[in-house]
């Protein structure tokens, strides 16, 4: 239910009102038109709000009510591991040290950044059995078109930089769209009927053009890519190298290394498994993880260590290049390195061991109501299809008759009213109907249960009430929006 | 890394575990109702050959007690802009903060969520979003904006595939005086692919060179991109060049890296540009040591399809009532897989957020007064060190709030600042190595009348 409305800020602006305030000029004025051409000045002011203040922070504090977060929502979107963002990491990022120093000061004033740089990348690289790393890319896309195009400076540097990169079905969409990116072809290998990626599938797709494999392990259906050596071994017989998306390093850091597996290069997401903040959709971080074979294709600047003290080399003739301005996210290392010198090498691999107990707890209070997807063991989270709604209806028949079945989508919105936010749906595509379920180690066993009984709840509802299900949500502060209408008359500002 | 020698701990206990909930009870439970005998059996899809028979080797685990002071010392071996007066722009700006922005996003409604895909419950990202892309609009004079990008040099190399999907043409000209790590990251998206980038030189004045950029304009140019201010801190004359790629039929790009520049300059849409990239990091997010960040992105209507990134727009409800969805999905990764407009999915959107409430705040008065102040400090600043014996301005073109001195042995009389706790400015010789002794200075509401007065003794001193 809409406990209130809330108006744009430009509907609440009110002309001569002042939200900000500013030291005196202190130096003679200067009228822009004095030193500038006027055909470069602006002709008029930009329009932006006119509010106190208060209007702003009012206006903010309520449009942060209409969100679900983490801290106010079991928030079990699959494959995005929503976990606590735990608060020392924000206090720490906001130190002066860190949040108040210039990316031009000279590198002696910067040893602390630096040497918290180095040792975040040294951290990650055992934590994933890697050699190298670079922190610089902004998000997992962004690492994976760093990763990506490294491999192809690798096999330029042999004469070729081949032609295809090949993908599972079950693949998020960053993959294929960075391959496509990186100027390569994009080859489907389709997953077995297990859910992972078979030897017999891939071998008939490998010649000499193929540049890499993308393989997420964890998979992004929550399984252990288990022929991921014998994978490996194929792609190296052919000169490839297997490319790893570490979106799901959460169910397998201090039990399992994909540097022990064959990886050639991977990508972690600080953001998933390192609690920096999601913030809506970002700022994130990709850092990526390489061997030894990939270290002359790193992105400028790397990280010297030399005695006590940490430079920038800019100075290395087969790196990839820049991917982005100055060395990435910073704020997000700062966060990540909190966390991992909180944990230690027992809380990592106890944050895995929990993370995979949460998921396969819900799985098994789940999987007598839902469709499993897949039986094989799942590790951070649990797919459900949408076969068991065939035997629910929700009452309604099409004009010529036809029952209207009940979708997924009407479980994950009915969710929402009782207070959670629902699982990632209709991901992947491969799925039919897809509910995707990561609840994360941070989650308590109360909140599990209070979920799987309301799922059952739901259940119940959809055999007596269906409509309570189509017509969700009722609480929120909108209803269902329509989306067809957003694209045909687009209303992209205010 | 040393390894201390470590008590044994009952096992399943962690010495720190507040990050998770689980008592050994529970533990057993949920075992139980799995059905498993150990929480190592969770982990039997993973062959045994693969798996870490060993303890990681990071540092042991700190409590919050030792974790603070740790990085507390950690941080205090940077200096930082508080400890020094500080005289350094180059594409990251030291503005002030109000302290409304990060109480407002320290509300873990908003940094605690994720990306809006469930528009009922996301309706304070969304809509605040919205503003955001509202107020890109309003800055730049163009029709739409997008959600954000990571930073404006990413944003600049998306907008020149963006270029390319619209012209087919896979040659650009961009403005030696852009900045040079922008350039870089050019370089890396771009070049390799076969796409070429030509440099247009810059004049004697810090401007673009308006007889190279007409030697080098033909028809296989499908874009330009130019930077005002530049690098240099150099407005241009974008109207103009802006006639020129437009009878050109190339697709026009404006970069700027201060963008409280737009408060006063004239915008890209009046200016012609089709895509107009900026970097937000001025507009209340902070230094941060070069990132985050937040790469502004806008464009003309038409383009709209062909636009990186995510959007957010207006809709109503079933019960219409008003509300936001992102939209225009199909243009996008998750959709489209390979053949989307862009690979980008996790964006900026915290820092999106600080911009919206920064703007906010400062209002349509407010961030023009503060363009102003930035402008009148660095004209006096500018003027003051240039009647230093010796201190020349290397260009005379207009400018905001940067600028160019020639400084004899530039390298070694900022060392000498530095010793006095000044950052003089940035060294251009490493970026235009026919640049030599050439110092850019930044001025902006931080550096008071007697910050600049003491810089100017100390420089004078330092000669």
């Amino acid at each position: 239910m809409k406990t209130f409305n809330e108006q744009t800020i430009f509907e609440i602006s009110s002309s001569g009102r002042k939200g900000y305030s500013l030291p005196k000029t202190e130096v003679p004025q200067v009228n822009p038109d004095e030193v500038i051409p006027k055909a470069f000045l602006r002709k008029t002011k930009a329009k932006l709000p006119e509010v106190s203040e208060f209007d702003v922070v009012r206006h903010f504090t309520r449009l942060s009510q209409w969100n679900f977060s983490i801290d106010t929502a079991f928030y079990p979107l699959g494959s995005c591991t929503m976990k606590y963002n735990p608060r020392i990491n924000e206090e720490v990022a906001r130190f002066p040290g860190f949040a108040l120093s210039h990316p031009y000061q000279d590198e002696k004033t910067m040893q602390g950044s630096l040497q918290l740089m180095h040792e975040l990348q040294n951290y990650l690289c055992e934590i994933s059995g890697m050699d190298f790393c670079t922190l610089q890319p902004a998000a997992g896309a962004h690492g994976e078109f760093t990763g990506l195009l490294m491999i192809r400076s690798y096999h330029e540097s042999r004469g070729n930089p081949r032609t295809k990169v090949i993908i599972p079905d079950s693949a998020h969409g960053t993959n294929p769209a960075s391959a496509a990116i990186c100027g390569y072809q994009v080859v489907t290998v389709k997953t077995g009927k297990d859910g992972i990626v078979v030897p017999e599938e891939l071998a008939p797709l490998l010649d000499n053009e193929v540049a890499c494999l993308m393989l997420t392990n964890p998979s992004t259906i929550g399984l252990f890519e288990k022929n991921i050596q014998k994978i490996a071994d194929l792609l190296h017989s052919k000169g490839a190298l297997l490319y790893c998306d570490g979106a799901n390093m959460n169910a397998l850091m201090g039990v399992a290394r994909p540097g022990d597996m064959g990886v050639d290069c991977m990508h972690y997401n600080l953001h998933k498994t390192f609690t920096t903040p999601h913030g809506g959709g970002g700022p994130g971080a990709g850092p990526v993880v390489v061997k030894k074979i990939l270290e002359p294709f790193l992105p400028v600047p790397v990280i010297v260590k030399e005695g006590d003290t940490y430079r920038l080399e800019t100075n290395c003739p087969q790196s990839i290049g820049r991917v982005r301005a100055f060395f990435g996210n910073f704020g997000m290392f700062v966060r990540a390195y909190t966390y991992i010198r909180e944990l230690g090498p027992d809380g990592i691999r106890k944050t895995c061991e929990m993370a995979v107990l949460n998921a396969n707890y819900l799985r098994a209070l789940l999987k007598d109501h839902l469709t499993l997807a897949y039986e094989a063991d799942s590790l951070h989270e649990a797919i459900f299809t949408d076969k068991f709604l065939k035997d629910y209806s929700t009452g309604k028949v099409t004009k010529d008759g036809r029952p209207i079945p009940l979708k997924t989508l009407d479980i994950a919105k009915r969710l929402i009213d009782y207070g959670f936010h629902p699982p990632t749906v209709y991901f992947p595509l491969i799925v039919s109907g897809s509910l995707m379920i990561e609840p994360t180690e941070t989650e308590n066993k109360q909140t599990l249960d209070a979920f799987a009984e309301t799922v059952k709840k739901i259940l119940a509802e959809a055999k007596t009430t269906p409509t309570l299900l189509t017509e969700a949500p009722h609480t929120t502060p909108v209803r269902r929006l329509d989306e067809v209408k957003a694209v045909r008359e687009p209303k992209l500002r205010a | 890394m040393l390894k201390p020698i470590r008590l044994a701990l009952p096992r399943g206990i962690n010495r720190f575990m507040r990050y998770l909930p689980h008592t050994e009870n529970e533990i057993t439970e949920m075992l139980a109702t799995i059905g498993v005998k150990s929480v190592e059996e969770l982990f039997r899809s993973i062959p045994p050959s693969l798996k870490l028979n060993r303890e990681l080797n990071i540092p042991e685990a700190l409590s919050e007690m030792e974790l603070r002071k740790a990085l507390l010392q950690l941080s205090k071996k940077n200096k930082t802009i508080r400890d020094t007066i500080t005289f350094l722009g180059g594409g990251a700006y030291h503005h002030y903060l109000p302290s409304a922005i990060s109480q407002l996003i320290n509300r873990g409604e908003f940094f605690t969520a994720y990306t809006p895909y469930q528009p009922e419950v996301s309706q304070g990202t969304l809509q605040s979003l919205f503003e955001y892309q509202t107020m890109v609009c309003e800055l730049t004079g163009m029709d739409v904006a997008n959600a954000s990008h990571y930073d404006a040099s990413t944003a600049c190399a998306e907008a020149l595939l963006m270029a390319h999907r619209i012209t087919k043409k896979k040659k650009a000209l961009v403005a030696r005086s852009l900045h040079p790590q922008y350039r870089k990251v050019l370089k890396t998206y771009l070049v390799r692919f076969g796409y070429e980038i030509e440099e247009i030189k810059y004049n004697k004045d810090g401007t673009l060179d308006w007889e190279d950029f007409n030697a080098k304009l033909n028809s296989d140019v499908g874009a330009v991109m130019v930077g005002s201010p530049n690098f240099f801190g150099v407005i241009e004359d974008l109207e103009k060049i802006g006639v020129k790629t437009k009878a050109n039929h190339s697709i026009y790009i404006t970069v700027a890296s201060e963008p409280l520049s737009s408060a006063l300059l004239a915008t890209p849409g009046g200016v012609g540009a089709d895509i107009a990239v900026m970097e937000g990091q001025s507009f209340g997010v902070g230094l941060n040591f070069g990132g985050p960040f937040l790469g502004m992105f806008a464009t003309r209507a038409q383009y709209i399809r062909s636009m990186p990134g995510r959007v957010v727009g207006e809709t109503v409800d079933e019960e219409g009532a008003r509300g936001y969805v992102l939209t225009f999905s199909t243009r996008e990764q998750h959709i489209r897989r390979e053949n989307a407009t862009s690979n980008i999915c996790t964006n900026q959107g915290l820092c999106a957020l600080m911009a919206c409430i920064y703007l906010s705040l400062m209002g349509k008065e407010g961030l023009v007064e503060l363009a102003q102040i930035n402008l009148s400090r660095a004209t006096y600043a500018k003027e003051k060190l240039a009647s230093i014996k010796r201190v020349k301005p290397l260009f005379n073109a207009p400018i905001f709030n940067e600028f160019v001195l020639h400084i004899p042995n530039a390298s070694s009389v900022l060392e000498k600042l530095k010793t006095k706790n000044i950052f003089g400015g940035i060294l251009l010789e490493r970026y235009y190595e026919e640049m030599k002794d050439a110092v850019l200075v930044c001025v902006t509401e931080m550096n008071s009348k007697k910050e600049i007065d003491t810089f100017c003794e100390e420089l004078g001193r330092a000669l």
